[in-house]
């Protein structure tokens, strides 16, 4: 048994211990902000917050998560709006939506420990990233003015 | 107009009597007008079949178009919200169903706007006018006293007002106006037209709300994933499943009948692993042992097939469309010019992979699916399960991308046919492998341009041959040649006023499923033309920017109806439009500047889905042939707009989807199977390589055009053209590449 907190919630989890947090989050809590993209690592889609820092979930399995504390896109922010999330709806930065949670749990987890990024350090910190729709610019800019927002 | 307002009056006058309860003394204002009685709305008022009302006034507008990042939920709906008077905050948008009731809904070929532009204002205006009726007879007052003003008819003499809430019941019981009764708004009237208005899915999709295909779920859901044969058309010889089934939460592994050609939209078979969640269905399905039995497409190699389109492009092939005699002006040329241009198969890897819902009882079937194409579920449905349209039920959830590939629904199929299998909804969960080897692949081409010039340097003969699969395939095996409408698109419709000019077609057998992918075959043929028409520039010494220009020749409007290109009513294509996007792309981007060393300028411009684009990028090249783009231009005149704001992220997208094409990305076979599965292989464009983009967006009051795909096809070319010019190397095949081979230079 693997106890781990999700959201600020107590939650267990008997399963297959090689089951990678992303499918515990979506298939058995449906937590579905947290999306699939590759599985591999290679596209950020399922990012969350474990200990406040950014992990896809996609390769972190369940039994590495004992005692783990857990940050969704469901939970960035419970009952209000991140800056980031401000600043997404400001520059109007998604298209289609699919890996924004993963976006902004990336952007989220870099800026509290880089309040004020230049443009070099958001590439780097959001290089792992992948949106398809090309929404590369406007995540540029909304993390600087999210920053710029004492985020 | 006024005779409009007569007929009003007369409606008034034919159904006032049906629902007037009574007469009674509305005070609301100075003066005091009688009314009648108000009727309560018993159930939803629909005027249209894009629109209902509750009794609460809240305006539900249907979205009958496919939302995948074009931001159409937000662009049609604001139109019909516009010509309504409505206020955006009282508007809800509701996804359709897969039904024809609502006319086309595959949301392909960049045509939403164009296409349902004019029946949602009609619609919109249609309940506007009822709702002033509405007021008119609730005041007992002539409608063209009656003004609708967001969510509120007022009576202007008075001043007094009604909210949308208050005459949705009396609406209700008008006769429908026809159409030639409406008065739509000039544009000086718009309130959203052509305003920047946010995404209605904003709130959703950051906040993790946002419910995409794999995001439904029901009670007693299975999840499934499927080991598909690696070659088209294999078939499973045989398999055991007792790995796969000793993973826990694993319930059952069952083979999936085998398609046959044509592809179609048909599931392709495999065997399936059905489990309590998708990790298990997924690690289970890899471990299934299964012997395929690969069938004729298991020859399919990337690199000789290369080899038999270039040797396709290298002879004489069908005439597509001929004026004069370009071989004539090739033999008697000054000068010749030719080159050849090799790009590769593309997947569409949107970030949400393909995934579907199904939920099929004896006597209903239900789907969730992320799909363009909801109503081309319906015969599938009725073939897997024997139901018809009445039992069928086809929702359409948010698309994590689509660019083409969600407007066959494979994925679909088989949530169907499992849930039928096992009696149980099910969840089809495609990997990213699954993604991008069982794609439908944009057609990997071969061209080549041969060009005449005469004595004073003009030139005087363009022949193109181009040899890829054709999409055609897909549908009928026997098409093993481009067709017109895929030449069409850029090729076919080549712009320049040259007086020889041949465009030909060479054979190529289609070895995987061909599909439409974002601006279709524009991507290479557009990539043939504007990279040869760079290479004629600097073959005449020209500035590019007026090479194209004078290659473009005179203002006129072309037409290619008599090689076998559908003419659309009121689209001609008109050449001075796109020499004005050029010329204002050029001053955007300070074409003939002066730029760094390693740095360069490209520029090129297509005409697609009736749009006219031009685009300047700019590349640095360093020494070791590493390069990046610092900035992009591009300009559009997509004839009337909806969403400024969309029309531009649609842009900036396109850029970003260019240079994806232009730089990584690749498809390729051997013996049949897809060498490419994740985005380790099958790269696309990051973050640290998304140039400055400059987005240009002409006003026009042309009829609308499309915006998602057009912002493409520029791309790659400029690219090419840009390199050339900060290297004096010319790059023909795509992609080109993180690394450029400068030997030469």
């Amino acid at each position: 048994m693997i106890n781990l907190t999700i959201n600020g919630e107590s939650r267990q989890f008997d399963g297959d211990g090689d089951m990678p947090l992303l499918w515990f989050l979506r298939d058995l809590l449906t937590l579905t902000g947290t999306k699939y993209g590759c599985g591999k690592g290679l596209c950020g889609a399922c990012t969350v917050h474990l200990n406040g820092q950014s992990i896809r979930s996609c390769s972190v399995s369940m039994d590495r998560l004992e005692g783990a504390e857990i940050t969704t896109i469901e939970g960035l922010a419970a009952g209000g709006e991140h800056p980031l999330q401000i600043a997404w709806a400001e520059h109007n930065v998604p298209q289609c939506g699919y890996c924004q949670s993963g976006q902004i749990m990336q952007a989220a987890s870099f800026l509290a420990g880089n309040p004020n990024p230049d443009d070099a350090q958001i590439d780097d910190a959001m290089s792992g990233m992948i949106c398809r729709c090309g929404t590369y610019q406007r995540i540029r800019a909304a993390i600087k003015s999210a920053a710029g927002g004492g985020a | 107009m006024s005779n409009i307002r007569q007929v009003n009056r007369r409606d008034f006058l034919k159904t006032g009597g049906v629902f007037v309860l009574g007469v009674s003394l509305y005070g609301c204002g100075k003066e005091e007008l009688p009314v009648k009685a108000k009727p309560v709305l018993a159930e939803p008022w629909s005027p249209d079949v894009y629109l209902s009302f509750d009794a609460e006034g809240t305006a539900f507008i249907i979205s009958h178009r496919s939302e995948m990042g074009q931001g159409i939920r937000t662009g049609l709906t604001a139109v019909l919200a516009d010509e309504l008077e409505a206020d955006w905050e009282r508007v809800e948008v509701v996804q359709a169903t897969g039904d024809e009731k609502y006319g086309d809904q595959n949301t392909d070929g960049s045509w939403s706007v164009r296409g349902f532009m004019q029946p949602m204002r009609e619609a919109g205006a249609t309940a506007r006018l009822m709702l002033e009726q509405s007021a008119a007879q609730q005041w007992g007052v002539d409608v063209a006293e009656c003004k609708a003003r967001l969510h509120t008819v007022v009576h202007q003499p008075s001043g007094r007002s009604l909210d949308y809430s208050e005459l949705v019941a009396g609406a209700a019981e008008l006769p429908v106006p026809a159409t030639d009764l409406l008065e739509l708004k000039t544009p000086d009237q718009f309130r959203y037209i052509g305003k920047a208005l946010p995404i209605v899915d904003m709130h959703d999709m950051t906040h993790g709300g946002a419910i995409y295909g794999a995001d439904i779920r029901l009670p007693g859901m299975k999840f499934a994933a499927i080991a598909r044969p690696p070659v088209v058309f294999g078939k499973v010889k045989n398999y055991d499943a007792t790995k796969a089934l000793a993973v826990a939460g694993v319930e059952q592994v069952v083979e999936l009948p085998a398609a046959e050609a044509p592809s179609m939209f048909k599931a392709q078979g495999g065997v399936a692993v059905i489990a309590g969640n998708s990790w298990a269905a997924l690690k289970a399905r890899d471990l299934l042992d299964i012997e395929w039995d690969d069938g004729s497409n298991a020859d399919y190699d990337s690199d000789s097939y290369k080899q038999l389109l270039l040797q396709a492009v290298r002879q004489p092939g069908n005439v597509l469309r001929q004026q004069g005699d370009v071989n004539q002006a090739l033999a008697a040329a000054e000068r010749k010019l030719e080159a050849e241009y090799y790009a590769p198969h593309l997947a569409h890897a949107s970030m949400e992979p393909p995934a579907s819902v199904a939920s099929v009882t004896v006597d209903f079937c239900e789907v969730w699916a992320p799909t363009q194409n909801p109503q081309s579920l319906i015969p599938m449905v009725e073939a897997a399960t024997g139901l018809t349209k009445e039992q069928i039920k086809i929702n359409v959830t948010l698309l994590g991308g689509a660019f083409g590939r969600k407007s066959k629904c494979d994925f679909a199929e088989e949530a169907v046919v499992l849930s039928k299998m096992t009696g149980a909804p099910v969840l089809v969960q495609w990997s990213r492998e699954d993604d991008i080897r069982h794609d439908y692949f944009h057609s990997v081409s071969a061209q080549q341009l041969s060009a005449s010039l005469g004595p004073d340097g003009a030139v005087t003969g363009w022949r193109h041959r181009l040899a890829y699969p054709s999409i055609m395939s897909t549908f009928d095996p026997s098409v093993k040649s481009p067709v017109a409408f895929e030449a069409g698109l850029g090729a076919l419709n080549v712009p320049y006023d040259i007086e020889n000019l041949s465009i030909e077609a060479g054979e190529a057998e289609s070895k995987v499923r061909i599909g439409w992918l974002r601006s279709v075959c524009n991507i290479f043929q557009s990539f043939g033309v504007n990279s040869f028409s760079d290479e004629i520039a600097h073959a005449r010494g020209k500035d590019p920017r007026d090479n194209l220009l004078e290659l473009l020749g005179p203002d006129r409007a072309l037409d290619f109806t008599d090689v076998g290109l559908e003419a659309t009513e009121n689209y001609p294509f008109e050449t001075g439009r796109l020499r004005r996007v050029i010329e204002l792309v050029a001053d955007k981007a300070g074409w003939g500047r002066p730029v760094a060393d390693g740095h360069g300028l490209g520029i090129a411009a297509q005409y697609s889905f009736h749009s006219y684009v031009a685009a300047v990028v700019e590349v640095a090249v360093e020494a070791d042939g590493s390069w990046t783009v610092p900035r992009v231009d591009l300009a559009i005149d997509c004839g009337q707009y909806v969403n400024p704001d969309r029309v531009k992220s649609q842009q900036e997208g396109a850029v970003v989807f260019g240079l994806s094409l232009a730089r990584d990305s690749e498809i390729t076979a051997r013996n049949g199977r897809i060498v490419q599965g994740n985005f380790n292989n099958y790269r696309v464009l990051r973050i640290g390589m998304t140039p400055a983009t400059h987005i240009h967006l002409v006003d026009s009051t042309a009829p609308p055009a499309g915006v998602g795909e057009p912002g493409v096809p520029p791309i790659a070319p400029a690219v090419a053209n840009a390199l050339f010019a900060a290297t004096g190397k010319r790059f023909r095949e795509l992609p080109l590449g993180r690394k450029l081979d400068l030997a030469g230079t």
